[in-house]
């Protein structure tokens, strides 16, 4: 058994093991990624027909479990429509760029104390810019798509985007000051003794509706209100295209679900640090408490979807500049403050 | 009271309420039909498919009056008749167009020997319009197929004739 961990510890130290022991670390995340996207938006189906009294896809399957995989199977056997007027790359380009970004964040996310893809020291900072370049997929989309409400869809979805982007980075801020670090998985520690949901809970809301802000999520799902732009940004696309659309936006959902939890409801950490009960499934521990809080949080935007009509425009902003954006600065202010005078403020450059 | 509204506003309650709503709505019983597996109940007046019937001996109930030719308001109905080698007056062919019916009924209202009735079958979707054509043979077969259903829905109804 040694011998084969050393054999294995000798083959990722040569250039041609490393690139594979690489590639298999990201399908190790990605496969997961997008099995759990597929299985988000069955669940997504099945939450929001139980919460209107029906009965969701049960004909696939048992329980219509493998609805999904129907889904795609259909979608790739159509036909890629590229409309006459349209710019033919960037059209192509946008779905896969959106797609792409989506995956991306996923390296510097913690799943337990010692996995982690990418450990970089200013995790939060990638994942930030990562998740703002998002709306350039769309834009691209819109735009490319030579349609008006595709276009329409795009400037939307791009102002609602970088409203709520600003907003979202002085929530972040506070989470920084108490954690003294950019680093997701010191992020997580710092959480060892409470969660920073607690402290900051207002804030932990704010983030949660700008997240559904910035995944174009219901209530503020307007860059698709399918009454009155018909689909969206996404109006011209079909077949593959569109699913990349549909994977992106839904693996940007449980992006931004990780992103709350590392942030607010202690990453891997158990709840009242609980050890695990069984020795032997220990370093599933993390991964498991991870992973359900996570869908915990995936729930709370379903559960948002089937109660809450969508906004209006003007609603959307108004709440985004002029509520979201003083009460999250005001509330920076008051932790900076809190933290000064308790002589508990963050060491910088040491 | 305008400071109430605000401060309830702020604490998000309408919405939290709303969300208690829609989450003690997950454990209702689900209202919808499983449908091809299970169907909804249907009352003993339903209109849906056309059959001709018969008497218990096999002879055809149909007399060739042409009463739910004449009264069709969509003129869906096609009959032409002669009598029999036995002398009895009978259809040589009795069309209903499915397409122009309106499933209004009258024609069995019409009908003074309760030959052509509308069955409790709602489940006879085609590929093709010429299927809809419907003709005798075809009206006859939905008779003999459907008749159980249609003489107890019938019966149950017979009370408020």
């Amino acid at each position: 058994m040694s011998e084969l961990i050393e054999a294995f510890n000798t083959f990722i130290q040569t250039p041609i093991g490393a690139i594979i022991w690489l590639v298999a670390r990201i399908f190790a995340i990605m496969v997961p990624v997008l099995l759990g996207v597929a299985y988000l938006i069955y669940a997504e189906r099945k939450v929001l027909a139980a919460m209107q009294l029906r009965m969701g896809p049960n004909v696939v399957g048992p329980f219509g479990l493998f609805q999904p995989f129907a889904d795609a199977l259909k979608l790739m056997g159509k036909e890629t429509i590229i409309p006459s007027g349209a710019n033919r790359f960037i059209f192509i380009a946008a779905p896969m760029l959106t797609f792409f970004l989506s995956l991306v964040s996923w390296a510097v996310i913690p799943f337990s104390d010692k996995l982690v893809l990418a450990n970089v020291n200013v995790g939060v900072l990638y994942l930030f810019a990562v998740s703002s370049l998002a709306v350039y997929g769309i834009i691209m989309a819109g735009w490319a798509s030579n349609s008006k409400y595709a276009f329409l869809g795009g400037l939307r979805s791009a102002a609602q985007m970088v409203s709520y982007e600003v907003s979202i980075g002085l929530v972040i801020i506070n989470v920084l000051l108490l954690a003294g670090s950019l680093n997701l998985s010191d992020i997580v520690r710092g959480q060892t003794s409470m969660w920073y949901a607690i402290p900051l809970f207002p804030m932990f809301i704010v983030f949660f509706i700008s997240g559904l802000a910035e995944t174009n999520r219901a209530p503020f799902d307007l860059p698709e209100g399918e009454s009155e732009l018909v689909g969206g940004f996404n109006v011209e696309y079909s077949s593959m295209s569109f699913a990349l659309f549909f994977l992106g936006e839904y693996a940007n959902m449980i992006l931004m679900s990780g992103m709350t939890v590392i942030l607010f409801l202690g990453g891997w950490l158990a709840p009242f640090n609980w050890q695990c009960p069984i020795e032997f499934l220990e370093p599933l521990w993390g991964i498991f408490w991870f992973t359900s809080k996570i869908c915990f949080m995936l729930f709370m935007f379903l559960w948002v979807r089937a109660t809450l009509p969508r906004y209006r425009y003007d609603q959307l902003m108004r709440l985004g500049w002029k509520v979201f954006l003083p009460f999250s600065l005001i509330y920076v202010v008051g932790v900076a403050g809190y933290l000064v005078s308790t002589g508990n403020f963050p060491k910088v450059g040491v | 009271m305008s400071m109430f509204h605000s401060v309830k506003r702020f604490l998000l309650w309408d919405i939290i309420k709303g969300m208690a709503l829609t989450f003690s709505y997950m454990f209702k019983r689900r209202v919808t039909i499983n449908y091809p597996f299970e169907k909804g109940p249907i009352g003993p007046r339903f209109r849906g498919e056309h059959a001709l019937r018969r008497y218990p001996n096999g002879e055809e109930r149909c007399i060739a009056c042409k009463l739910c030719e004449a009264i069709c308001p969509a003129q869906a109905i096609t009959i032409e008749a002669e009598p029999r080698e036995d002398g009895s007056r009978r259809t040589t062919r009795y069309d209903i167009d499915m397409i122009k019916c309106i499933y209004c009924g009258l024609c069995q209202e019409a009908c003074p020997v309760d030959a052509i009735v509308e069955g409790p079958n709602f489940e006879y979707a085609t590929l093709t319009r010429e299927e809809l054509y419907y003709n005798k043979e075809k009206l006859l077969a939905n008779g003999d197929r459907w008749e159980p259903e249609i003489a107890a829905n019938m019966t149950k109804d017979a009370p408020y004739r």
